[in-house]
């Protein structure tokens, strides 16, 4: 069991890892090497090349909006280009809102004669720290259980004993990071371009329970004194509506593959949490003296509502 | 169990105290808790779940004797899913409001317990009609177990009922808050047992 748990936590610490070094170098278009805000109302772009002076000191060639306002274009004031022509810097006449990520299109970008195509780039605030923030948002401040009310019926299940409850927790966590991520990539790169949408519900239910049987079967194979740890929470994790929440949550927001990994991750880690405080409490109550009308199920649904109040504390609440 | 042997009212009513999805059974509570705040949602979800039940209902009930016994579970899921697409959309064509209101709950009904614990232990048994009247039963116990949360939230609330001003004050507006949900269903569940501990005294007494 302690070797059992040791793995896990390695396992996820690099993956952790791994993501966070991938997250540092991703860009949309070859030619452009970083987006970043600068100050309250600037935005800079860093080429890999030198640019025209023409083009780029051109500001009707640059658009900029809000991601969730495709409508509502962003004014730009002035455009400077560094002496290597190689940083464009956007001034804008109004402050930025940086906690949304930004569109910015630069159309057909210039460069020593050649056109290079137009380039959509997104512009985020500290690409680390805005994965952290939604990491620890699904976490904490939007728990799947007490704020967003999923889950309820594992929840309820499995909270009786701290083990069962940590044990339901790191399996729920490992399935829903595969199955999320399996079926991000199934919606970005087959239901989106073939205009399937409306198959999202049948699409995603069968690719959990897929998920769900490769881990068992892989797990069985690969690890047997895991499966027989925590092969029995397999069962019941597809019986949880927060695994079908998170893939149809990552498709209504298109996020990228980091931050559907951070979602998923945080959503499991949440249902962690909220397992673990659930049995430490109910473990208690085990001994205390409650009515017997409320025994059982009414004490436990009272002991989630005090919890709930309490998490309603960090709503409101961003990071970075 | 052989096929049933109730009429089609005990079917029903069967459903609604009996085998009360909510408060007897416990099973798919998200809803009960998440969006309970007015009768008016309980109303809606509640007719999305019961077109769910009863339509998949009748579906494995027509083709039981078709269906691999190893692939039943696969078989439920994927025609309930069909059946939650087709509501989906239905309510996101014709009732807009209603359909933003319930948010995400409308495809979560894919993942209720209560429609696919039905399907295994009655539909796959039973013929056609007694898996209809069974999916109205517990469909109907489900909504009535909706509506009945909604009532004591939008009463103690917000004062109103489906929206008309019944009070003209609000007395508790901590119903209102999400996290009564729990409380609600808490204390309602421990009024089921009280009367069952009350009914139970008396007939021993007898």
């Amino acid at each position: 069991m302690n070797i059992s748990k040791r793995n896990y936590l390695l396992s996820a610490v690099w993956v952790v890892i791994g993501i966070f070094l991938m997250a540092g170098c991703a860009t949309e278009h070859r030619f452009v090497k970083k987006t970043a805000f600068k100050e309250t109302h600037q935005i800079v772009i860093e080429f890999a090349g030198p640019v025209d002076e023409a083009w780029a000191k051109n500001a009707s060639n640059y658009t900029v909006y809000e991601k969730p306002d495709p409508d509502i274009k962003l004014k730009i004031q002035g455009v400077a280009l560094s002496a290597d022509r190689k940083t464009v810097t956007l001034t804008f006449t109004d402050a930025l809102n940086q906690s949304q990520p930004h569109v910015l299109t630069a159309n057909h970008i210039a460069s020593e004669g050649k056109t290079l195509g137009t380039a959509i780039l997104s512009v985020k605030k500290v690409y680390l720290g805005y994965l952290f923030s939604i990491l620890i948002g699904a976490m904490i401040i939007n728990n799947f259980v007490f704020t967003k009310y999923l889950g309820l019926c594992v929840f309820f299940g499995t909270s009786q004993k701290k083990s069962t409850a940590v044990g339901m927790g790191i399996t729920f966590t490992i399935v829903i990071v595969v199955s999320a991520m399996m079926s991000w990539f199934l919606y970005q790169f087959v239901l989106r371009p073939y205009r399937l949408d409306f198959l999202q519900i049948v699409v995603f239910i069968g690719l959990v329970s897929l998920s769900v049987q490769a881990v068992d079967t892989i797990l069985r194979k690969v690890n047997p004194l895991l499966f027989k740890a925590f092969g029995v929470y397999l069962v019941l994790v597809i019986a949880n509506c927060i695994i079908i929440a998170v893939p149809l949550i990552l498709a209504d927001n298109e996020y990228n593959a980091f931050e559907s990994l951070m979602l998923a991750l945080g959503a499991g880690l949440g249902f962690l949490i909220a397992l673990f405080l659930m049995s430490s409490v109910r473990e208690r109550l085990e001994l205390a003296r409650v009515p017997p009308t409320y025994r059982g199920l009414p004490i436990a649904f009272v002991v989630a509502g005090l919890f709930a109040l309490a998490f309603l504390g960090f709503s409101g609440m961003s990071i970075f | 169990m052989p096929a049933t042997t109730k009429t089609n009212f005990e079917l029903v009513s069967n459903g609604i105290l009996n085998e009360n999805p909510i408060f007897r059974l416990a099973l798919s509570m998200c809803p009960a808790v998440g969006i309970s705040t007015t009768v008016m949602n309980g109303i809606m979800l509640g007719i999305a779940v019961l077109f769910v039940q009863v339509f998949s209902s009748c579906t494995i009930a027509a083709i039981k004797n078709y269906i691999h016994p190893r692939i039943r579970i696969p078989t439920y899921t994927l025609t309930i899913a069909t059946w939650v697409t087709v509501i989906d959309l239905v309510l996101a064509a014709y009732m807009p409001a209603a359909y933003k209101e319930m948010g995400i709950f409308v495809k979560l009904i894919v993942a209720f317990a209560i429609i696919t614990m039905r399907l295994e232990t009655f539909a796959c048994k039973n013929s056609v009609p007694a898996s209809f009247w069974d999916g109205i039963g517990m469909g109907f116990g489900f909504m009535f177990g909706m509506v009945a949360l909604g009532f004591v939230r939008e009463l103690l609330g917000m004062g109103t009922i489906l929206g008309y001003d019944v009070l003209g004050f609000r007395p508790l507006l901590f119903f209102v808050l999400p996290a009564a949900g729990f409380f609600c269903v808490g204390i309602m569940m421990a009024m089921f047992n009280y009367m069952e501990i009350v009914y139970n005294r008396k007939r021993r007494a007898r």
